[in-house]
């Protein structure tokens, strides 16, 4: 894989240890991610996926007993610095989770309440910024007549779009997806794959992904982690097609076979 | 064992039968002697004066007064509280505060209504100077304190039931605590909130001794919150203890107003009901 140089870097881990109480999740993380570059995150269940991609945008300051050692640098900077306001971290950093999670109000609310939390009360500046978003996450077209109904109203697809554009209208420059098609039906899916697609021209995607087609699909880098070791980091078609360790190359085939 | 549990529930509802029963055939007695529209337009309640009048409207003025006022003290304070216990009190103070929040709930009423009446008016007295001994405020502030638990308890259950995808939403759009409670977290919770308070609000109308001893028995058409009323309830408790002869009008007024309690009282009930059919099919 090239050597990122330090502008290049969008994200990046160094030497990430993480704890939930006694207990190590994550050892000695290292990782650097490109600018709109699709990053996925693959490994069996309870590897530390989710934790890892939490900490880029400090979701794990709420669990109890979560600490860490090492540095997590977002363009330049170290995020779990005092200075930090994690509220302007995540308007920075974006997340999509593993199930929809649509806000109990209307469509149009959902995507604009982003920016009412902001302070932004300029109508139009609003309503241009919602129908941006539902454009860029393919909804747009369904909902566009209905935006004034319940975002409870739509079908789970749907719903991940909706919160995908509810995601975007802050204009994030990175969006973090924990499994965001793993509650969806195969349709859906595709249509958020295309979406994911479509979005790293202007952002970078980090995702977790427990379908190896998927993530064969959309990324172009992975990283392969077991028991709290990234194992390995590669460009997508090498990790697929010719991995380096055997774990890596045990755990892509038994998933094919 | 079967039969003995069914035994219970048969006569659960035969008496539940038997009082709706008694208090319509009764009041059907009444309403033969006085028009219905009397009933409901008659500005003066006296059925044991001379002038006897049978106007509903100042029972029904004095209990919705003493009602607002509980509400206006129970509602804030008690969502308030359930904000703070579900959103932010760490875990160790929710468990040990709750239970003494309910303890509040659990003082008998007889209680807080001597409470009102010894303690709270001769203090509000210092500053309201024409506040009568027996007055709707008193009465209805302590009664707003009695019910905040209710309000607090019910409410808390409804916050604490959104679900935590919903919070980790709304903080991973940037929000800030105070932004997730009030913006996302409440209005999520909000149908079972405005169960607990419907709920509320049926407890404070049909609460009897807190009005019946500190706010007075005075039917009185009045909005003003310094003066003696009566409520329906308190009527009921007066008269009853009195001495009017069984099958006479004045005792008749007893079921007249029974019915118009129980009405409203079972209004309020369906309407919880529906809202909370809604709210359980919004979250299955
Ligand atoms: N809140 C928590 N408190 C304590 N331990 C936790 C917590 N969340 C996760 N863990 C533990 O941390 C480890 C990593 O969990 P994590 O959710 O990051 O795994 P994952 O790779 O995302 O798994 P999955 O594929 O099932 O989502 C697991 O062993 C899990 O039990
Ligand atoms: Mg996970």
């Amino acid at each position: 894989m090239e050597k990122l140089s330090i502008k290049e870097k969008k994200l990046e881990a160094i030497n990430l240890d993480v704890y939930y109480g006694q207990k190590q999740v994550l050892k000695n993380v290292n990782i650097a991610i490109k600018a709109n570059t699709v990053t996925a995150f693959i490994g069996p269940s309870g590897c530390g996926k989710s934790t890892f991609l939490r900490t880029f945008n400090r979701m794990n300051d709420y669990v109890e007993g979560f600490r860490k050692e090492g540095d997590i640098i977002i363009d330049g900077k170290d995020i779990y610095q005092k200075m930090v306001r994690v509220e302007e971290l995540r308007k920075k950093v974006g997340m999509v989770f593993q199930k929809p999670n649509p806000f109990p109000k209307t469509i149009f609310e959902n995507v604009a309440y982003g920016l009412k939390i902001q302070g932004i009360k300029n109508k139009k500046l609003i309503e241009e910024t919602v129908e941006k978003s539902l454009k860029q996450s393919a909804l747009w077209d369904e909902v566009k007549d209905d935006l004034k109904k319940s975002a409870l109203s739509l079908s789970g697809g749907q719903q991940q779009r909706l919160c995908i554009a509810r995601a975007l209208a802050l204009e994030p420059s990175i969006l973090l997806m924990d499994e965001p098609a793993s509650a969806l039906d195969p349709i859906s899916t595709s249509k958020i794959e295309d979406l994911i697609w479509e979005l790293k021209e202007k952002y970078t995607i980090v995702i977790v992904t427990h379908n190896m087609q998927q993530a064969g699909r959309i990324s172009d880098n992975t990283a392969f982690f077991y028991m709290g070791d990234l194992v390995e980091y590669d460009e997508t078609k090498t990790i697929f097609t010719n991995p380096k360790q055997e774990r890596t190359q045990n755990y892509i085939t038994g998933r094919f076979g | 064992m079967k039969r003995v549990l069914m035994i219970c529930a048969i006569i659960t509802v035969l008496t539940t039968v038997g009082i709706v029963w008694v208090l319509f055939s009764e009041s059907y007695t009444f309403f033969q002697h006085v028009s219905i529209w009397d009933f409901l337009t008659d500005t003066k309640w006296s059925p044991v004066s001379t002038e006897k009048h049978f106007g509903i409207l100042p029972l029904l003025s004095g209990t919705l007064l003493t009602t607002i006022i509980s509400m206006a003290i129970a509602v804030p304070m008690g969502v308030t509280i359930a904000i703070y216990l579900s959103e932010y009190a760490p875990k160790k103070f929710r468990y040990y505060i709750k239970p003494m929040l309910e303890i509040l709930a659990s003082v008998p009423t007889v209680v807080y209504g001597f409470f009102a009446l010894t303690v709270v008016t001769p203090f509000l007295q210092n500053y309201i100077p024409n506040l009568s001994g027996f007055n709707a405020l008193s009465a209805g502030l302590v009664m707003g304190i009695m019910i905040i638990p209710m309000i607090s308890s019910l409410s808390e259950d409804a916050l604490y039931a959104v679900p935590k995808s919903l919070r980790e939403g709304a903080y991973g759009m940037g929000s800030t605590r105070l932004q997730t409670s009030f913006q996302v977290i409440l209005p999520a919770a909000s149908s079972g909130i405005i169960v607990s308070i419907i709920l509320a609000f049926a407890r404070a109308v049909g609460e009897t001794m807190i009005v019946t001893v500190a706010a007075g028995n005075m039917a009185n058409l009045t909005a003003d919150p310094r003066e003696t009323v009566a409520t329906i309830t308190a009527f009921i408790v007066n008269m009853s203890t009195g001495d009017v002869p069984q099958d006479s009008i004045e005792y008749q007024t007893i079921f007249a107003a029974g019915v118009t309690l129980f009405v409203f009282t079972f209004i309020l009930n369906s309407i919880s009901f529906l809202i909370k059919k809604r709210f359980q099919e919004k979250y299955d």
